[in-house]
């Protein structure tokens, strides 16, 4: 059970979130953008292995 | 119990997307996109007795063994497409789900051509 994945991706977002937060308060807002834009990309890698797994466990099961 | 461990792991990512969907939206599509391949991964494993049962049953019957695999592939693209349009869909993107939806149809066409083939052929045959 990898509920530890869910938890890395809560975290990640609610970082991303206080640290553009502070920044946009601070008048910084092309870091703030930057900063969404790397946690996105951050989980997308996570997500994207995870899908790479998925395809691969389908193409045993199903004998594509 | 299985289905204990299941039920409390879509509780738990639900309440997590639910509280990232307020302030990162497109975090939350990930996240959800991950607890669904979560999910699906830990339950799938179960399926192969049953393909093995239905393959058993079917060496029984004097039916051709070639269309199983045929049969089993189109259940894995009618899945499959499922996930993409319903991740698609839960994100608001309609339009792109139901495009998902058309390319599985497509698709699962063109491997039952074979199958329809010898249908109508059996139909022709006993036509006078």
């Amino acid at each position: 059970m990898d509920i530890d994945l869910i938890f890395r991706i809560a975290a990640i977002g609610i970082l991303v979130s206080i640290l553009n937060a502070v920044l946009k308060q601070s008048g910084r807002d092309e870091l703030a953008m930057l900063t969404t834009l790397s946690g996105l990309v951050l989980v997308l890698l996570m997500v994207a292995k995870e899908i790479a797994n998925l395809f691969n466990l389908l193409k045993t099961m199903f004998q594509f | 119990m299985e289905i204990m461990q299941i039920v409390i792991f879509s509780l738990l990512s639900t309440i997590i997307i639910v509280m990232l969907r307020a302030h990162r939206p497109e975090i939350a599509v990930q996240a959800s996109l991950l607890a669904g391949i979560i999910i699906f991964a830990l339950i799938i494993t179960k399926l192969s007795p049953i393909f093995e049962f239905i393959k058993i049953y079917t060496s029984k019957t004097n039916i051709n063994m070639q269309y199983l695999p045929v049969l089993i592939k189109i259940i894995g693209i009618a899945y499959i497409t499922e996930f993409g349009a319903e991740v698609c869909r839960d994100a608001g993107e309609n339009s792109i789900a139901s495009k998902v939806e058309m390319a599985g149809k497509v698709l699962i066409a063109i491997l039952a051509v074979p199958i329809i083939t010898t249908l109508l052929e059996l139909i022709i045959k006993i036509m006078p």
